[in-house]
């Protein structure tokens, strides 16, 4: 996929009339919520992967349920693509707007509209902030957990539509984790709710399908979500690594110890060096990674686990290991995890954030490769990550205005992703597949398994008018991209079983 | 013991010429759950000889085997390195296979605070109903390349396809495990878990048996010792009596003439159904379990009311559909899901809903 052309001729075969469109759409919103001028579209052509832009045909910003159906039923019946966007905040180009489709807009379904601090759960609108659930829970001592690095802006509904997930994963589970019931609306324009607010469903488990379908399958107009008591304690353990590896076997052995931390994560050298030059949050900058490792839970729990992870980061190379003694200081230890992405802003014009997944055993060698990948194309890479479930997030630095360095920064992602299938790991850990990766969906599925995915896609929107052109890949285009990567006969990565 | 064996390309065959010829196929695991849904009337597709673990690196927290491999070796492997299935599916009997459990999606007692059986589901391989053999999801935490497929497997009782192997997500056991006997009213277990969570107390069971409500904390010897004592009441080590209630072992579950066992899931803090019959408390209040001869629909009456719903979980042969029928167009979505991956309706045809 490149920046260039976001979408395929098969994925733009749609004969939209937008004068008859426009007037139908008239008819079902108010003026305010239809735009149609330019200048008033162009603020929705991009998402947060702000490479990729395209101009949608009109916006529709509905504010009742009954807005939602009506606009996907006249969408319906003229066969118009509908791409459904919440804050816009996606990676991968997931809210990328359909040149010849409507961009439906969940900004005015920002509305909690239940909270239960007894059962622990909250009934929201899709357009609901995942910070604001916990800010308004907080009060009774609950909280949210997913929590996306965006989770100040971005939406619940978008969160279940990439199945996001945030630095607590490990522990606390991604959002399919801690939904318990969503309502969709379909391209038909028909309510369904699927999961409840009991543990299970009968039936198949349409909630888990939901989650993660990228906007393809339906349009989410609310959710229930569980919430958690707020843990009586947190502590928060910073240890410095003379090497990734290194730092990436303390992870192991923690883990083989019987801990399960809140979160863990890893930085790397570059990236440590240049969240200090942000923020100052007193990293050691002489360290080739330092691991951030929370620990929460009750007070007698919590302290028997800060001893034994103390203890085993050191007998597992960790020259420095600090506790943070006060709020203000494991403030200052996320800090500068938290500034990693905007730190790496500043020390290139651009950069592209990657989000693999590998088996944390191969953390060490991967990262090697990639740091070699990366001298090849010319191009820095900053490493940070959710070292507890494996989860990469190479940020490669470039400069967008030097001619082909975007390009290359692509084709150095691309190579990137590859390697973390070849691992035996995922293209995409928690930002979706969107546009951004959908040519390595063909290198981690094969075409039954991609027929599958459409078949599925198919028994929600039989005319494919949701989010064309993204997530999973047509036949045509994996040929396309194979043909690309045939050298000298043999594929990129022949050792890869394919079964 | 039969030895490890990969037999997909059998089962792959086999299925492909059922596709072909339109015969329709009953998949059997170990047998354990036989009376669970309504019985296949088809040629039984044994896939208890394709087994083995795969992959398990217990630093990972992932393992992986073939669907034939006895749930009991699963948890001994785990065992033997400290760690467990955190979602305690039932064995029923000792015969499971992991396949059969994951396709059943049934969880035990600690399912409410570590999760379903489904939330551990990393990836699956699946033969489906065209003979296809497929991978979905992987063997890593974080995954959302393709859509869930692995999950939408996980309790669709092989109508869906036939799993042929399994990744789950795998936790640590806990250092200590208590249980704490109270002598609490049935209505009052979700409040006094509740009080006891964010007292900071590691509940990972907590269920009434008609007489009396047990606890069940897991966590380092200091965190059990302390919420033991902040709860009060009689602390012993009674592993044996949560299989049992996982198992369906314990007295309360042995068959009774004329009564059909249900499964009643309810959400959090929900008023207990007023049904008749002999009940047993679980998951905190949010799975009830009720012997029964009354009509299915004056119980999933009462369970709807209530928010949840029944499943006619085992008893005598009868007509009664075993899970609570889905609204229309739930189902419509449900057959069209079907006809994607079992076009020819071949594989375990109504052992859910006669529909699929």
């Amino acid at each position: 996929m490149t920046a260039a052309r976001p979408y395929r001729e098969e994925d733009t075969a749609f004969a939209v009339q937008a004068p008859v469109l426009i007037e139908r759409l008239g008819a079902c919103l108010p003026a305010h919520g239809l735009l149609i001028e330019e200048s008033e579209r162009r603020a929705y052509e991009c998402d947060g992967l702000s490479a990729f832009r395209t101009l949608p045909l009109v916006v529709a910003i509905p504010e009742t349920v009954a807005q939602v159906q009506a606009v996907l039923r006249v969408c319906h019946e003229l066969g118009v693509p509908v791409v459904a966007r919440g804050a816009g905040t996606s990676l991968s180009g997931g809210a990328l707007p359909h040149p010849q489709g409507l961009l439906l807009s969940m900004a005015r379904f920002s509305r909690i509209l239940e909270l239960d601090t007894e059962r622990r759960l909250a009934r929201v609108q899709p357009g609901v902030r995942n910070l604001s659930i916990t800010e308004t829970a907080a009060p009774h001592g609950l909280y949210y957990a997913p929590d996306p690095s965006s989770q100040i802006a971005c939406t619940i509904g978008g969160n279940i539509s990439e199945n996001a997930g945030g630095v607590h994963c490990l522990k606390y589970g991604l959002t399919v984790h801690n939904v318990l019931e969503v309502t969709l609306v379909t391209i038909e324009g028909d309510i369904v709710t699927v999961g409840s607010r009991a543990l299970d469903t009968p039936g198949y488990d349409l909630l888990a399908l939901v989650h993660g379908s990228e906007g393809m399958l339906g349009v989410i107009v609310e959710a229930t979500v569980r919430l958690l008591p707020e843990p009586l304690t947190r502590q928060v353990l910073m240890a410095a690594f003379d090497s990734a590896a290194a730092a990436g076997e303390a992870v192991a052995a923690l883990i083989a110890a019987g801990t399960i931390p809140a979160g863990l994560e890893m930085m790397d050298g570059p990236a440590i060096q240049a969240a200090e030059d942000f923020v100052h949050a007193g990293y050691p900058t002489d360290a080739a990674a330092i691991l951030l490792c929370e620990l929460d839970g009750g007070e007698e729990e919590v302290s028997a686990d800060v001893a034994h992870t103390d203890a085993r980061l050191r007998a597992h190379g960790a020259h420095d290991v600090r506790l943070a003694t006060s709020a203000e200081d494991r403030a200052r230890f996320w800090a500068g995890r938290k500034a990693a992405f905007p730190a790496a802003g500043r020390i290139a014009p651009d950069y592209y954030c990657m989000d693999g997944t590998i088996p944390r055993k191969h953390l060490g060698p991967v990262l090697t490769r990639i740091s070699e990948m990366a001298r090849d194309h010319g191009l820095g890479v900053v490493n940070v990550f959710h070292a507890g479930d494996g989860n990469l997030h190479p940020l490669i630095l470039y400069d967008g205005n030097q001619p082909g360095e975007l390009d290359e920064a692509e084709r150095l992602g691309a190579e990137i992703l590859e390697l973390c299938v070849e691992v035996g790991g995922t293209i995409t850990g928690e930002h979706g597949v969107g546009v951004e990766k959908i040519d390595q969906m063909c290198v981690q599925f094969r075409e039954s398994e991609r027929e599958t995915f459409f078949g599925l896609k198919a028994a929600f929107d039989p005319d494919g008018l949701l989010n064309p052109g993204k997530a999973i890949p047509t036949l045509t285009r994996c040929a396309e991209y194979g043909g690309m990567h045939v050298h000298g006969g043999e594929l990129a990565h022949p050792e890869l079983e394919r079964y | 013991m039969p030895s490890d064996a990969d037999r997909t390309e059998a089962i792959v065959d086999r299925v492909r010429a059922a596709h072909a010829d339109g015969t329709r196929l009953a998949i059997v695991g170990g047998g354990s759950k036989a009376f669970y849904g309504h019985p296949v009337d088809g040629e039984p597709l044994e896939i208890g000889d394709h087994r083995g673990i795969v992959n398990y690196d217990p630093t990972e927290l992932v393992l992986t085997a073939r669907a034939g491999t006895p749930l009991a070796e699963v948890e001994q492997a785990l065992a033997d390195n400290g760690q467990m299935l955190a979602a305690e599916p039932p064995s029923f009997g000792g015969a499971a296979t992991l396949g059969g459990t994951v396709a059943a999606g049934l969880s035990g007692p600690r399912r409410p605070w570590a999760g379903a059986l489904r939330d551990h589901v990393l990836g699956v391989r699946l033969v489906d109903g065209r003979g296809r053999p497929g991978r979905f999801g992987g063997e890593v935490m974080k995954n959302v390349a393709g859509y869930d497929v692995s999950r939408l497997v996980t309790g669709a009782l092989g109508t869906l396809g036939v799993i042929t192997e399994v990744s789950l997500k795998v936790l640590p056991r806990a250092q200590t495990e208590r249980t704490v006997l109270l002598d609490e009213r049935a209505e009052s277990l979700y409040g006094l878990v509740e009080r006891a969570l964010r007292a900071g107390t590691p509940v990972t069971g907590a269920a009434h048996d008609g007489s009396g409500t047990r606890l069940r904390i897991a966590g380092a010897d200091s965190a059990v010792a302390a919420g033991a004592e902040r709860l009060g009441g009689d602390v012993r080590e009674d592993d044996d009596w949560w299989r049992d209630l996982r198992d369906h072992g314990l007295p309360f579950f042995s068959d009774r003439a004329g009564q059909a066992l249900w499964r009643l899931a309810l959400p959090p803090g929900a008023d207990l159904p007023g049904l008749d019959g002999e009940r047993l408390l679980d998951w905190g209040g949010q799975q009830l379990w009720l012997w029964s001869n009354a009509d299915a629909g004056h119980i999933r009456l009462a369970a709807d009311r209530a928010g949840g719903h029944a499943t006619r979980f085992r008893g005598p042969d009868d007509d009664t559909p075993a899970f609570t029928p889905l609204d229309p167009a739930i189902m419509a979505l449900h057959q069209r899901i079907k006809s994607v991956l079992d076009p020819h309706g071949i594989l375990n045809p109504g052992r859910m809903y006669p529909e699929i």
